[in-house]
């Protein structure tokens, strides 16, 4: 029989509001097995956590009960608090009475009734509770990285930096991501490229960082410590050892129209390339939908002048296995597509560009050599109208945009207004804001300097409308502070396009098990306590793909990531999961049901020795599970028509008597 | 407290990573569902044995819910599809036992979806409340 | 906000199904509209006059009649606030009043021309006549 102590939570006023724990630590001490019960106001402190130790030496407990927040908050809190006082972690329940009971009933005695009944259920429980003690995981001491942003590369550095070996798989063939095609960073105006390319050099320098570009991550199995990932590296049909990226082949190939991706499409390049000048790796690409040789066999002219024959059109689609311990996905955001904003009249003209498309006509390295020119006409545009919240902050049925705030486009905006007053004075630049939001260091001034020093006209309001007329765009749009309605004859339109996770991240989210919101952002295990963690063990997150973010957020999230990922990878083994599968031998009749539906292949079988009641030995097929390679799942106890599967910690006699308790 | 009005006694399996999740955080949210759902917690919704919720009909519920992660979004992978295909069996027989469809369901509620859960959890309470007591399949031996 | 204001407001609110709290100022209403200038309430004062519960002002208006009920604002609208449907319910309470009708029935026939859309017509039988 089990001595089991009850520790009721009041949580504050959390629980005590609605709970009567009082009544509640009264009716649990009648329970079976039930030596003590007491209450306290907070019982996660080290003053609650004294009373357990105090009570688990004083009474000789061999089990407890908190009755208090979920266990998916304070349940390792617990156990430790348990362990300290010499019992073992496992023989700890929680009672969720707050998130599951307090909070979301008004009503006292309703809420009382509960909270005893969860509180008897989590008895029932523990008194089927056994010790159990985990097992031990050798950790892979490499990392991978997902993405090969301005997030992955900082989220390698760190890692490399304190003496781990790190994977960057980046699916275009250069890494550097978007912060590759920015011009300059607010709010401190220096130029993207001057402080990113020396970031991507050191990546490719560092000896321990391995880039896998144009590659994808194609299947992931294992778990934390151990995972399995196999890398599909796309055919770039030029051997990357051997190419020098001297580039003679992007200047020859005849192949000249093939639309610039770099460049949003505005310039185009040829069928072989290097996207651009500071690339890592600095090695050509043939792109295969486009390339004359690849279509039709005839062409060659890259390989003939080749001087280093690196060209080789036979290449084929290289799969790569390895071992990882930790996983950092940073898969990153694009703009949204702006099809659905027929009013901006985005695909009628070619003056109406997103922010991202301002960002290259801007660039000294874009397609017009950083001078502010109208796509359509190459003139240099007067009047120039920006868009905020495009996309942004929608609701949910107007199935246009987005419901979120994209966080970073009222800071940009005001960049590209500063920037485009500053350097063509002669321009007029309106900006129509919802609300300004600029909350970071230094940002509020900046956004100021913008409208103070440099004259940018912010309008309160939001643009209607806006019609090609002639080589002009007719802006209709609303002046809410002086309840006027506007029209402007702009040269140049530019939208504050709403971001969203790159499309791979979905797909990626499956592979590695790791849950995402409904706007495909990662979620992380805690929002606030541990937000670079995914919740599924082993997995980190850095930059966007979590959620919106500017860089120097995106590069500290990824330092944390790294931080943890250190972490990981310095233990030389993990305790497991002690609450997995263990199958009962004299039962097991060997049918293979829970082989077949085990996810992870952790049941084998193997043939053993028995010796039979009447004295004979039988050599019988049982299961045998890998408690390393088990996770707990517990298919496998349903599919076992002979009750031999068992799963630790979740025991269906536990459970059963659960549901007992509740049905009481 | 009425002592002779009618409370439905509903037993929700939450999978631990997702409905679980979801459960806290309609907690957080302060989101209210009636106070006759009990959340027993399991690591995954595949670990419901058809044999538990025989078990809670036989003790008297009135209904059971079972709460995974969306198809596709196991943590355990699969773990979620096969409780689709056997709560499906199980479901189809206590119908045949005569406790109503609407007393059983398997609901998808993410980590995410605090206000899918409770929503999820007045409509099934409701339905439940609407058919009554759960008389075919108590066992009365466990009646107190 | 006076008795009968509050009346009104929760008559329009039920009458449109319109839920002005998810207005979040943006003015695309009023930046879309095609009759802003004749209106002397503009779209977006239509919603917040009416989260306000300043109903009668908007009552004795002539913008109710500038509506050309074309929807752009609820085409729009990045929130899906519908203030057309607002401005119909207004509408709606003033013409149901005793003697309150803007013009009759009668008077539509004078007005109408060939270039007229069928949709103009049936949106003002539907707007002045009870």
């Amino acid at each position: 029989m089990q001595r089991i102590g009850v520790f009721v939570c009041w949580c504050g006023s959390n629980i005590a509001g609605t709970v009567d724990v009082q009544a509640v630590s009264d009716a649990l001490k009648n329970e079976p097995g039930v030596v003590f019960s007491t209450n306290y106001q907070y019982m996660c402190s080290q003053a609650g956590q004294d009373i357990i130790k105090q009570a688990i030496a004083e009474h000789k407990l061999t089990g407890i009960v908190v009755c208090s927040c979920s266990p998916r908050m304070h349940e390792a809190t617990f156990r430790k608090t348990a362990a300290a006082a010499g019992l073992n972690p496992y023989m700890v329940e929680i009672a969720n009475i707050r998130e599951q009971c307090s909070w979301v009933h008004k009503d006292m005695p309703i809420g009382t009734e509960k909270a005893i009944i969860l509180g008897k259920a989590a008895v029932a429980k523990v008194n089927l509770n056994t010790p159990l003690t985990p097992g031990e995981t050798p950790v892979t001491k490499r990392a991978l990285v997902i993405g090969g942003g301005i997030a992955g590369i900082q989220t390698a550095l760190d890692i490399a930096d304190a003496g781990f070996p790190v994977d960057i798989v980046e699916k275009k063939p250069t890494i550097g991501g978007k912060m590759a095609q920015l011009d300059k960073t607010f709010p401190t105006l220096d130029c993207a490229a001057c402080i990113l390319t020396p970031k991507m050099v050191d990546v490719a320098q560092n000896d321990k960082i391995r880039i896998f570009s144009y590659s994808e991550v194609t299947d992931v199995k294992g778990f934390v410590g151990n995972f399995d990932v196999t890398i599909k590296k796309h055919a770039r049909y030029v051997k990357e050892d051997v190419c020098t990226g001297c580039g003679l082949c992007t200047e020859k190939c005849p192949q000249k129209k093939v639309p610039n991706e770099f460049n949003l499409g505005m310039d185009n390049r040829r069928a072989i390339y290097i996207p651009f000048a500071q690339a890592v790796p600095k090695v050509a690409t043939i792109d295969p939908n486009y390339c004359t040789m690849l279509k039709t066999g005839k062409c060659g002219v890259c390989s003939k002048v080749c001087t280093a024959g690196a060209i080789d059109y036979k290449q084929k689609d290289e799969f790569i296995e390895e071992k990882y311990g930790a996983i950092v996905v940073a898969t990153g955001y694009n703009p949204i597509s702006m099809d659905k904003f027929d009013e901006f009249a985005y695909s009628q003209s070619k003056d109406v560009i997103t922010s991202l498309e301002f960002e290259r006509l801007t660039n000294a390295a874009g397609p017009t050599a950083g001078k502010l020119l109208r796509p359509s006409d190459g003139k240099h545009p007067h009047t120039i109208v920006f868009v905020q919240c495009v996309g942004s902050r929608c609701d949910s049925c107007a199935q246009k945009g987005k419901e979120y705030c994209s966080k970073i486009c009222c800071m940009y905006t005001a960049k590209h207004a500063m920037l485009t007053r500053d350097k063509y004075p002669d321009t007029d630049v309106y900006v129509f804001y919802i609300d300004v939001r600029t909350p970071g260091k230094n940002f509020d001034e900046f956004y100021r300097r913008a409208v103070e020093e440099y004259d940018v006209h912010y309008v309160k309001g939001m643009v209607g409308k806006v019609t090609p007329e002639g080589d002009k765009l007719k802006v209709q749009a609303s002046d809410l502070l002086t309840n006027k309605q506007m029209h402007i004859d702009a040269d140049l339109v530019v939208l504050a396009a709403a971001i969203e996770p790159d499309k791979s991240a979905r797909p990626l989210a499956t592979m590695l098990t790791a849950s995402m919101d409904t706007n495909d952002f990662f979620t992380e295990a805690h929002p606030k306590l541990r937000p670079v963690e995914s919740p599924t063990a082993g997995v980190f997150l850095s930059g966007t793909c979590q959620g919106p973010k500017d860089i120097p957020e995106t590069v500290s999230q990824a330092g944390a990531a790294a931080s943890k990922v250190i972490g990981l990878l310095a233990k030389d083994k993990l305790t497991g999961n002690p609450c997995v599968a263990h199958s009962d031998e004299w039962m097991c009749n060997g049918c293979s049901s829970c082989e077949r539906v085990c996810p992870y292949g952790a049941i084998t079988y193997e043939d053993k020795e028995f010796r039979m009641p009447d004295r004979t030995t039988a050599i019988r097929r049982i299961a045998v599970v890998n408690p390393a390679v088990c996770q707990g799942c517990g298919a496998c106890t349903v599919a076992c028509p002979s009750g031999a599967m068992d799963l630790r910690g979740f025991a269906s006699s536990q459970i059963m008597a659960e549901v007992d308790a509740i049905c009481k | 407290m009425q002592i002779n009005e009618y409370k439905p006694l509903i037993v929700a399996f939450c999978c631990n990573w997702c409905s679980y999740a979801g459960a806290d955080l309609a907690g957080n949210n302060r989101l209210n569902y009636p106070a006759d759902v009990k959340i027993i917690r399991v690591p995954c919704s595949c670990r419901v044995n058809p044999m538990f919720v025989l078990r809670a009909f036989q003790r008297g519920a009135d209904g059971v819910i079972i709460c995974g992660c969306h198809p596709g979004d196991c943590h355990y992978t699969s773990g979620n599809y096969f409780t689709r295909r056997r709560m499906a069996l199980l479901f189809s027989m206590l119908d045949y036992l005569g406790i109503e469809r609407e007393r059983t369901r398997v609901e998808w509620v993410s980590a995410a979806e605090g206000a899918k859960f409770a929503a999820t959890m007045n409509d099934f309470t409701e339905k439940v409340a609407a058919l009554g007591e759960n008389k075919r399949l108590e066992d009365l031996r466990c009646k107190r | 906000m006076d008795k009968n204001n509050k009346y009104l407001q929760e008559e329009i609110l039920r009458m449109s199904g319109v839920n002005p709290r998810k207005c979040m100022s943006c003015g695309k209403c009023s930046a879309t509209c095609p009759a802003y200038d004749e209106m002397e309430y503009h779209p977006h004062q239509f919603v917040s006059m009416v989260k306000n519960g300043d109903i009668e002002r908007l009552l004795n208006s002539q913008s109710l009649y500038r509506c050309l009920s074309c929807f752009a604002c609820i085409d729009r609208c990045p929130r899906s606030v519908e203030p057309a449907k607002l401005v119909e319910a207004v509408r709606l309470i003033a013409i149901r009043k005793q003697g309150a009708n803007h013009m009759t029935a009668d008077d539509v026939p004078e007005l109408l021309d060939e270039d007229i859309p069928q949709q103009a017509i049936v949106s003002a039988f539907r707007k002045y006549s009870k």
